[in-house]
């Protein structure tokens, strides 16, 4: 029996097939652990108390899951066209650039809740304009987006070193940074939020920003299942040819797609950037746009679902933190390997268990 | 140094780095002209990388930590063709999949077993490839122009780099002079007619995959056992990708594939070169622009700007056996 095309119901799709597969990824994780002598239960345990045990650990979990809302909706926008934007990474690097270009000329003159607007706007249209020659090549040259969008992670990477250690500079300093913003140019924190809950922020450096995150998830959501394009760009991932048959404009879809995923990757940098350093610095994006490929899987390409992922991403990040402080043999790493099995379990192996599952869900239906 | 020593200096060195990237990109020329993308080469390399520097460690002997790059790096082959393959899971998820894993295993292992922050312990001597100096150095020595090529360009390099030249001949030959090399590019473009002429399409692109793991394999082993004296965090940097891009600027083709791979060796090397040099009527030029001409040039290629680049027709498409 072929039971790849058999139908299951969404809560075995969408429920149970990703969490066996969160599962997995986890088991392996764990032997891993166990591999290097400690004790599995208790990293898990550490990691859960670092991440969610004080006020200050889920401020800092927030922190970090406001980073990949934004690098996940902007892979899942992409995919819902058919697009694998591995260039996340670049965009949201390439929009630091456009959210401290604002920062540093507006912080002078006007309070942050004027900053932000433009400094939103300059981080989306930096991102946006960095997806725009793979998007371009891809829809007008027919060159393959994800190794375009590989190359320009590299690109951008090379740019920005290179506009940070001549240009941008503090001169007479050593570090590759821009100078500190002003508070004009700074988020403030999300403190009273947190005290609504009876819980303190101290020194973790949840921002506005995951405000902005939020927000973009029902924008988002908004664009994919509510508007005209957002139909064209379902349409076009599922099958280029229905969707060019049916007079959907490859080319014009393509590309608007890719900038509105650079420029949710880009809007990224509103975090740590403005919201957290208060200034740009090398490297700031930290894989983030690579974390945002997994969050993106796990979330099935929907908000809510991100959200979710990217809280549990922001847990893995704060409590690895926490995990490598209290047991030194296990290292900050483990969190990027624990990533790179979330995304070889929900993403490469997504339907490794499915057949099995549909044997035995149509066996336990007969005998009902 | 006069012009001809600068010269003959980034040249050699031009060689040296050309090395991972003619095996790396050979592996992905097997993987990719049976029709499976590999993104993972970089996280290969690693492994390799790292499993070659352990062994090499323990045992003293370059050609054990040889044998276990190769093990290792073929494991994640597997584990490659297992996702696209087997399971018709997204090529390029499991190749980021494999990058990821790699990427925070060998620290997390390295830093579990030898408490280096990382590293793996440096290699004596012994336990490393070390240079070939090639039969009539001397005699050619006196020659102008002649001599100090040979000797600090061909002569003096290890026994891995000899190997990475060699590849390219004998990949050229089993891509296009044996059956199994023409079954591997047809199942690359069309896998319907190899299966209809009763060839199992799985079979062989497992059997390209593992060419591929096994080419990372070497080239891992070149960096830390040949090239370094131990492994270090992150050491393939970049290398993968930038094998990647040397494959589509060859255009999937074996001897294009080392032109393009030394191509950027040399561009790396004149970068290191022109590091803090300032050049007349220009000024310094920024490092920058020579890391990043590799990928502006791929970008350009696939732009169509120079000759066209066609991938192979099947790449990137998991085979269906129809029922």
């Amino acid at each position: 029996m072929n039971t790849a095309s058999l139908p299951l119901p969404g809560w075995i799709t969408f429920g149970l097939i990703p969490l066996i597969n969160l599962v997995l990824a986890f088991f392996f994780s764990g032997l891993v652990v166990w591999f290097i002598g400690e004790n599995p239960f208790d990293a898990l345990a550490l990691m859960l108390e670092g991440a969610l045990g004080s006020g200050e650990g889920i401020g800092f979990t927030l922190y970090f899951a406001t980073n990949f809302i934004f690098t996940g909706l902007s892979v899942a926008v992409a995919i819902h066209a058919g697009l694998f934007n591995i260039g996340s990474e670049g965009q949201a690097y390439v929009g630091g650039l456009g959210a401290a270009l604002v920062a540093l000329s507006l912080d002078h003159y006007v309070p942050w809740y004027v900053t932000m607007p433009f400094a939103i706007l300059g981080a989306a249209l930096f991102g946006a304009g960095w997806a725009f020659i793979p998007a371009f090549l891809q829809a007008k040259r027919g060159s393959h987006i994800v190794i375009t969008t590989i190359m320009f992670n590299f690109i951008g990477a090379a740019l920005m070193v290179y506009l940070l250690v001549n240009v941008l500079i503090v001169p007479g300093k050593m570090a590759p940074e821009t100078r500190t913003f002003l508070e004009g140019g700074q988020l403030p924190k999300l403190d009273w939020l947190m005290a609504l809950f009876g819980l303190k922020l101290g020194p973790a450096p949840f921002n506005v920003s995951f405000l902005v995150a939020l927000v973009m998830c029902v924008v988002v959501w908004a664009l994919i299942w509510r508007t005209k394009l957002g139909y064209e760009m379902r349409t076009l991932g599922v099958s280029p040819s229905a969707a060019v048959y049916a007079g959907i404009p490859y080319a014009r879809t393509v590309i608007i797609a890719m900038l509105i995923s650079g420029g949710l990757a880009g809007m990224m940098a509103l975090n740590p950037v403005l919201g957290s350093s208060g200034r740009l610095q090398v490297e700031f994006v930290g894989g983030a746009g690579f974390v945002g490929i997994a969050v993106s899987l796990m979330g099935r390409n929907h908000p809510a679902g991100i959200i979710l992922a990217a809280i549990l991403f922001g847990i893995l990040y704060q409590g690895g933190d926490w995990v490598s402080f209290e047991m030194p043999n296990i290292t900050r790493e483990m969190i990027v390997v624990i990533q790179g099995l979330v995304i070889l379990f929900a993403g490469a192996l997504e339907y490794m268990t499915r057949p099995a599952l549909a044997r035995l869900y149509y066996s336990m239906a007969r005998k009902a | 140094m006069d012009f001809f020593d600068i010269l003959v200096s980034i040249l050699g060195s031009t060689i040296r780095l050309s090395v991972p990237l003619v095996f790396t990109a050979l592996a992905g020329l097997f993987s990719e002209r049976a029709g499976v993308f590999d993104i993972g080469l970089e996280g290969k390399m690693l492994a390799a990388a790292f499993s070659a520097a352990c062994v090499a460690y323990i045992t003293a002997s370059p050609w054990l930590g040889l044998v276990a790059g190769i093990g290792v790096s073929v494991a994640f082959s597997l584990l490659h063709g297992f996702a696209s393959i087997t399971n018709r899971g997204n090529q390029i998820v499991s190749g980021v999949a494999i990058n990821f894993v790699v990427a925070g295993l060998t620290i997390v292992l390295g830093q579990a077993w030898f408490g280096q922050g990382g590293r793996t312990p440096q290699l004596l001597p012994q336990g490393r490839f070390s240079p070939i100096i090639l039969p009539g150095v001397e005699a050619l020595r006196g020659i102008p122009v002649i001599g100090p090529l040979y000797a600090n360009v061909i002569s003096g390099n290890n026994i891995l780099t000899y190997m990475a030249f060699l590849a390219v001949p004998i990949s050229w030959w089993i891509l296009y002079r044996t059956r199994f090399g023409l079954r591997l590019r047809a199942v690359g473009e069309n896998p319907g007619a190899v299966d209809t002429a009763g060839i199992s399409v799985t079979w062989l692109r497992y059997r390209a995959v593992i060419c591929a793991g096994i080419l990372c394999g070497f080239s891992g082993t070149y960096l830390a056992v040949a090239q370094s004296a131990a492994f270090i965090k992150d050491m393939s940097a970049g290398k993968g990708y930038i094998a990647l891009a040397a494959l589509i600027f060859a255009k999937w083709k074996p001897v294009p594939v080392m032109f393009a791979c030394l191509l950027f060796g040399f561009l790396d090397a004149f970068a290191n070169f022109m590091q803090g040099k300032s050049v007349p009527l220009i000024g310094e030029v920024p490092v920058q622009i020579f890391q990043a001409l590799p990928y502006v040039l791929t970008c350009i290629l696939l732009a169509g700007f120079i000759g066209v680049a066609n991938p192979p027709k099947a790449g990137g498409v998991p085979y269906t056996k129809e029922r």
